[in-house]
């Protein structure tokens, strides 16, 4: 990735002039995009728009893999999907109620990204990625075998239930409201993860891996926090998709979801705070409206792919920073 | 003043509504773009144009529009898709909807928004079994009848041991097994079996010990793009040349179109549906031509047509769309009839009864045509083929 250096000059040369005036401009863009969400049910089609804040937060936990951990995960998409068939197959078959299948499907994303993770970490660049891509064939094709999976036809018919055994979420505006809150703790566990300490050591390992090992810091395990964070917030949203469509199913192990979030990523910006967000907003809705007028929608979203690779490499978000000379 | 107003808006009300026509929207859901394009495609939107042309809605008081979208064999987006048009878009019916995870969650999504859904190009039969619905219907075919038809047929006809291609995944297991005993119980043995990694290109192990076993007949329990491989590799080994029957569990006419008679010269498969019949199969299919670049019509899209027509039916006779089970039941109600099905009827579980039909495909000496492409073996009517009611574990069937 030649391309990807320049724009890590860009963005680092932006996040070391990070200053008080940033984070104001971070927290007011947090406030409209709260704002957003709030309203935009009212606008969109409700189950639209909760598709896309699942897309955007498997996409900001694959940016901080991939943007902030510089690790090009190929295999993202077992993480997604594991999760999502393990919430379905909680709320549907043991009856639990949303919230614990939720946390049971982001338990086992996080368990396998541990396993995963520690095998992975072991290699670098393109290695590193081939390990990721064989590991989650491995899990598709656990998924397509397994009998709990469904096999093709997936878990089918998962009931919404209520939350916490009270509230009734099976209508669509009470479900969003549900999924938004998960996004954005999502969205703001990542932001802390990001600024913290733990964050400016994974940028520098990015950077310089040999320097940061010859300054003390055990960079292995760096590596393998970051990657079981990134497993688990991914293994979040595929538990709340699950919920939203109310199927899992092996769309959603497959290796082209792994490269979907890749695509969704590098569209809105990778190494930013909010490229993901933009990303998944675009690709989504792509999909969704291409697919009535019965255009190849593979073959739009490659053509916007080459277009965005080639015009503006940094992605919709990092040439809007660049634009203005912010870190966003 | 308003009195009157209100009295003559009060006695026009009746006069208007009789004279609207009840709106009809309807949506055909299927993959545009990929593996299953041809199967059912864009062809799948113009049959629904036929059948509505057909049954003249203006003239019966229905006002039908028909939208379509892609899904991409993708659940998630099949069922936003289908969310979207119940809930904000007006639609009343979905109609084909092809992959059966994608079906089964429009079936799920269906009843619960208390619409109708017919489908033609998705094959499951849990469709009709426990997932079976109020409010759906399942057109055309279904893997049941496929094996049943194929492993019946065929062993009465002195195809009497087998040898299993089969795909390793839940879909290819369970045809290998449900043939496996449709063939045991007409008296046929089943000689053995190798299992392929899905998806696969390279069959010819498979294809060798198939030739190894003796068998009268090699089943290939696959789908999609294995089915088309181990068809084309089946010619380049010779099987069928060298008095093996080769069996499709589940191929169509598109397939076979696109592979040629050349190459899938023998292969023997089932269907509902062939252009080709008789008068009403052909006048039927040389339109559809005329309207779709002179491609003849597969048996998915045949069972749009043919679902739409019997769907205007249910709602000419009800006066609305809009109850979803209500237009379902009344599709049970009514026997089916239309020109490229014959007659028929819809159980209460959903399933609609046909004729199957055994093809075998014509060798390039016989086929006139690109898509002059199966004679007959054999016709079994719809009770046989499908699974008997009792079998399905429908809840429906129970009461």
């Amino acid at each position: 990735m030649s391309g990807a250096s320049t724009t890590d000059a860009v963005t680092d040369a932006a996040l070391a002039r990070e200053t008080k005036s940033d984070r104001t401009l971070h927290a007011l863009i947090f406030v409209g995009l709260a704002m957003a969400v709030a309203i935009a049910p009212f606008l969109l089609y409700p189950v639209l728009v909760m598709k896309i804040l699942c897309f955007a937060l498997f996409a900001l936990a694959f940016n901080l893999l991939l943007g902030y951990g510089g690790l090009l995960s190929f295999g993202h998409a077992a993480f997604f999907g594991m999760a999502g068939y393990v919430c379905a197959y909680a709320a549907k078959v043991w009856g639990l109620t949303p919230e614990l299948a939720i946390l049971c499907g982001t338990a086992v994303s996080a368990l396998l990204g541990f396993v995963l993770g520690s095998l992975a970490i072991r290699r670098q660049g393109i290695y590193f990625a081939m390990i990721t891509l064989a590991l989650a064939q491995m899990i598709y094709f656990i998924s397509l075998q397994a009998k709990f999976t469904g096999g093709e036809d997936g878990i089918q018919g998962v009931p919404r239930g209520k939350l916490f055994g009270l509230l009734d979420i099976s209508s669509d505006l009470a479900l969003y409201a549900v999924t938004a809150v998960i996004f954005f703790a999502g969205f703001l566990a990542i932001y802390r993860i990001i600024h913290s300490p733990f964050g400016q050591v994974l940028r520098a390992i990015r950077d310089n891996e040999p320097r940061m090992i010859s300054l003390g810091y055990r960079v292995g395990r760096y590596k393998l926090i970051v990657f079981v964070l990134s497993a688990t917030i991914a293994g979040l949203a595929g538990s709340t998709k699950a919920l939203v469509f109310q199927l899992a199913s092996l769309t959603d192990v497959h290796w082209a979801m792994s490269g979907e979030v890749v695509l969704v990523t590098l569209v809105g910006g990778m190494g930013t705070v909010f490229g993901p967000v933009a990303g998944a907003a675009v690709i989504v809705a792509m999909e969704t409206y291409l697919a009535q007028f019965g255009a190849s929608v593979m073959i739009m979203q490659g053509s916007v792919f080459v277009v965005c690779v080639m015009l503006f490499r940094e992605g919709i978000v990092g040439r809007l920073a660049r634009l203005f000379r912010v870190s966003l | 003043m308003f009195r009157q107003v209100w009295l003559a808006a009060v006695l026009t009300a009746p006069v208007t509504m009789a004279l609207a026509q009840t709106p009809v929207k309807i949506g055909i859901l299927n993959d545009r773009t990929g593996v299953y394009a041809d199967f059912s495609g864009p062809g799948a939107v113009v049959a629904a144009h036929l059948a509505v042309e057909d049954f003249k809605a203006l003239d019966k008081g229905l006002d039908v529009t028909i939208v379509f979208a892609d899904h991409q064999n993708k659940p998630d987006v099949g069922a936003a898709i289908a969310r979207q048009w119940y809930d904000s878009d007006g639609v009343d019916a979905i109609f084909d909807v092809p992959t059966s995870s994608v079906a089964l969650a429009v079936s799920q999504i269906t009843r619960d928004k208390n619409k109708a859904f017919v489908v033609s190009g998705a094959g499951t039969a849990e469709l009709t079994g426990k997932q079976c619905s109020p409010n759906t219907v399942h057109w055309t075919y279904d893997t049941y009848a496929l094996a049943n038809v194929t492993g019946g047929a065929l062993v009465k006809q002195g195809g009497d041991s087998w040898f299993f291609i089969t795909a390793d995944y839940a879909f290819g297991q369970a045809l290998e097994r449900d043939t496996s005993a449709v063939v045991v119980r007409n008296g046929g043995k089943v000689l053995g079996s190798v299992k392929t990694p899905f998806p696969n290109s390279d069959f010819s192990s498979a294809l060798l010990q198939a030739q190894g076993s003796g068998a009268k007949v090699v089943g290939l329990a696959n789908a999609g793009g294995d089915t088309v491989n181990s068809i084309k590799q089946a010619g380049e080994f010779g099987i069928t040349e060298s008095g093996q029957k080769l069996a499709a569990l589940l191929a169509d006419l598109a397939t076979i179109h696109t592979l040629t008679a050349k190459v899938a010269q023998g292969l023997v498969l089932t269907e509902p549906f062939y252009w080709d019949q008789n008068d009403g199969t052909r006048a039927f299919s040389k339109r559809f031509s005329a309207a779709f670049d002179g491609k003849k019509p597969t048996s998915p899209q045949a069972g749009v047509y043919a679902g739409v027509l019997h769907y205007l039916k249910a709602v000419a006779a009800l006066k609305s769309a809009k109850d979803g089970a209500a237009v379902v039941a009344k599709m049970k109600d009514i026997p089916t009839d239309d020109p490229l099905f014959g007659k028929g009827s819809i159980r209460v579980d959903g399933r609609t009864l046909h004729n199957m039909y055994l093809f075998e495909v014509k060798k390039p000496g016989e086929s006139t045509d690109p898509w002059d492409l199966y004679k007959t073996l054999a016709t079994v009517p719809g009770a046989e083929a499908f699974r008997p009611l009792s079998e399905g574990g429908c809840p429906l069937a129970a009461k």
